[in-house]
């Protein structure tokens, strides 16, 4: 790497050294300084779609989800700040109230990425009204679910369908609060062709939307896989 | 008609919010009392749209006091859907762990709700009668009380890995992890304890009920039939088996009837006034068809226990029904005593049996059939669960019986009774109304369809004249 591509930054006052082509999470992972993620998958596309990974930048009024936003030389972010805690604290109780989430009979309790951050951020109460809708649950595959009731939208399966199993049987329909994971076509799981049964997004779904049946979830659960077989590849 | 009503709201000490209304003629008599759930949960309809295979997580979650036995009635109605026959030693686990539950719940019912009445005495101090105005007067009594519920806990705990909604372990088809011998070394080394507080509780017990003795007469002593499962021999039995319907002269009216065709012999009454339903034995019709279920109703029905120590025991109890026929209500706690002395007898059958130890305990199965009914013995009763499902496993019906609802119609006679042998005029005794509330703990309600109290009176009796205006009110 040559030493123009190479950017000074300064993430909470303290002088990272960051490349270019680097966003701000992975030069603050670089430098172990923590980001609070949830659609954010190590090995996977940058998506953006959370928010909880926003970040403060010296010198504008904005926001800036730091999964996608770039570095640039002289760059000074702040990770955490009364301000950031608040918005996050939102963003996760929003998340919350789009869905019927119910942590006591979800599989994913006690092992599931949303419920960590809402514990983290302190979630304990609901400040808008919760959507109960009930949402399909399609349980035609012969082991693979997905409940659509405790979909968070991240989209995690759709890129690990796509970009490491390279099949993209899995994509979103619909905008806004009425979008939606769909099989193929908006197809039954059973009747999809193109799915491989691999499961791979079973293993990097944050939150117990799609998993294996008669599986214990922490043994479904694989958050390093997408790095791991992206480094294998030698990506 | 001139009708003024007494409210007890909410009865205190049961698991669950319950009130009861007393009704007085004219001249200061009871009437009629009433045992009213006042809350709706609707669990038949949350599960509606849910995958089959997580019933027994939804519907354990009904009940704090006694998940296991939700779980396993689901369990069992999701393992008639999956249509499989399963594991011997899953089964044996399974009923290990139900015999936990039954020790924890009656251990709960008897020491911490129900014996602050019979030993700190009915008519004393209510800031005292209490758990722990227990623990103050009699520190050993309550020691025992909360070792042998730790026991029963201990046992759930060993097995699933949590002492509440271990709704992870029991799965449709088996269980998720065959029983290591050092945990089942773990739960023998507190075996001889538990074994001697049940021994040493029932001779006090028997004691208590001398002292009684005038006060039990018209106690919820009434005559209805009894209804429990049994095993294939008749035995006691709170897992699997067949149902016996017996009457209160001891003759058995039906026996070995299927449980999962429950429907055929139980009808479900509705009256507007309380938000549980009215179970009857439909040949019998309603309201004739009352029975009774819980400890004392399966020591009624089954010919004998099956295990030595508390066959012993069964034969003492049975002296004090006529022709081997127990009425009294309040001899509920006798037989719950009796049935604790049974489950610890059999946890170490079960702990004895190498079957137990087989590691294949899960038989994994997709929907093949699209109904299942479970049905087990729950500490308070025979509890049924009835689900249907679409050909993928989405349940698109269920139906509950719970234990507490069998007795619904027995609950509004003994209260009646009771309130008829003590309260008259238009003066409240709390003493007086608290015999009321403690017939209602003997039967031991399981009302926690309604957990959520949102008023901190505890109790709250209204005396009303026939325009609505109050007589005279008390509260605690």
């Amino acid at each position: 790497m040559s030493v123009s591509s190479v950017v000074k930054i300064k993430i909470d006052g303290v002088e990272v050294t960051a490349y270019e082509g680097d966003t701000i999470l992975s030069a603050a992972k670089r430098a172990s300084i923590y980001i609070p993620t949830l659609c954010y998958l190590d090995g996977l596309s940058s998506y953006g779609g959370c928010r909880l990974c926003i970040v403060e930048v010296k010198g504008s009024p904005k926001l800036f989800p730091s999964c996608t936003t770039p570095v640039s030389n002289g760059m000074e972010i702040i990770t955490n700040s009364e301000r950031l805690r608040k918005f996050r604290k939102l963003t996760l109780g929003l998340i919350l109230s789009e869905k019927p989430h119910i942590c006591s009979i979800c599989v994913a309790n006690g092992h599931c990425e949303l419920q960590d951050l809402a514990k983290e951020f302190g979630v304990d109460h609901l400040r808008v009204e919760r959507e109960w809708t009930a949402h399909k649950i399609d349980l035609t595959h012969d082991f693979l679910v997905i409940d659509h009731n405790r979909c968070i939208l991240c989209a995690r399966c759709i890129r690990a369908c796509d970009e490491i199993e390279g099949v993209h049987v899995l994509d979103m329909k619909m905008r806004g609060k009425d979008s939606q994971v769909i099989v193929d076509m908006d197809e039954d799981w059973a009747s999809s062709r193109s799915c491989t049964s691999c499961r791979k997004c079973a293993r990097v779904c944050p939150v117990g939307a799609i998993y294996v049946r008669d599986k214990p979830f922490s043994e479904i659960k694989d958050k390093e896989m997408a790095k791991f077989i992206l480094s294998r590849r030698g990506l | 008609m001139d009708e003024k009503t007494i409210e007890i709201n909410p009865v205190t000490r049961i698991e669950g919010h319950a009130k009861v209304s007393i009704r007085l003629s004219d001249d200061g008599t009871v009437k009629e009392a009433r045992f009213q759930i006042t809350d709706f949960r609707g669990f038949e309809k949350i599960c509606e749209g849910r995958p089959f295979y997580e019933m027994p997580g939804i519907m354990s979650r009904i009940c704090g006091i006694c998940p296991v036995s939700h779980l396993l009635a689901a369990a069992k109605a999701c393992d008639e859907i999956l249509a499989v026959s399963i594991p011997e030693a899953a089964v044996l686990l399974r009923r290990l762990i139900h015999m936990g539950q039954i020790i924890q719940s009656h251990a709960l019912s008897f020491f911490y709700l129900s014996a602050p009445d019979f030993l700190i005495g009915v008519d004393s101090d209510p800031s005292k009668r209490n758990i722990f105005g227990l623990i103050e007067k009699y520190p050993d009594v309550a020691k025992q009380g909360i070792k042998l519920r730790s026991f029963g806990q201990k046992i759930i705990e060993h097995l699933a890995g949590r002492r509440i909604h271990s709704n992870e372990w029991i799965v449709p088809g088996g269980v998720r992890t065959p029983l290591s011998k050092e945990k089942s070394d773990r739960i023998r080394s507190e075996y001889d304890d538990a074994l001697k507080i049940a021994s040493e509780n029932i001779l006090r017990f028997k004691d208590i009920l001398e002292k009684l003795r005038g006060e039990l007469e018209n106690f919820g002593d009434f005559p209805t039939y009894y209804m429990g499962l049994i095993t294939s021999k008749g035995d006691l039995e709170h897992y699997d088996g067949w149902i016996r319907i017996v009457d209160c002269d001891g003759q058995i009216i039906a026996d070995h009837l299927d449980p999962k065709k429950y429907y055929e012999y139980i009808g479900e009454s509705v009256e507007p006034w309380s938000y549980m339903k009215f179970p009857y034995y439909k040949p019998l019709g309603y309201p004739n068809g009352i029975y009774r279920v819980g400890p004392l109703a399966r020591l009624n029905v089954a010919s004998k226990c099956g295990t030595p120590l508390a066959d012993g025991e069964l034969k003492e109890f049975r002296k004090l029904g006529r022709n081997g026929v127990v009425q009294n209500t309040f001899l509920y706690h006798y037989a719950r005593l009796i049935e604790i002395l049974f489950c610890i007898e059999k946890v170490e059958e079960i702990l004895n049996n190498p079957e137990t130890y087989s590691e294949n305990v899960w038989a994994r199965a997709s929907v093949n059939r699209y109904e299942g009914v479970g049905v087990v013995e729950a500490p308070r009763g025979t509890l049924i669960h009835h689900y249907k499902t679409d050909k993928y496993g989405i349940v698109k019906w269920s139906n509950l019986i719970i234990a507490t609802e069998h007795n619904n119609l027995a609950y509004n006679m003994a209260i009646t009774q009771v309130a008829k042998k003590y309260i008259r005029g238009e003066k409240i005794n709390e003493g007086l109304l608290n015999r009321v509330e403690a017939i209602i703990r003997a039967l031991d309600p399981c009302l926690s369809c309604a957990t959520h109290t949102w008023n901190s009176i505890a109790l709250d009796v209204i005396l009303y004249d026939s325009k609505g205006k109050i007589l005279d009110r008390l509260t605690k």
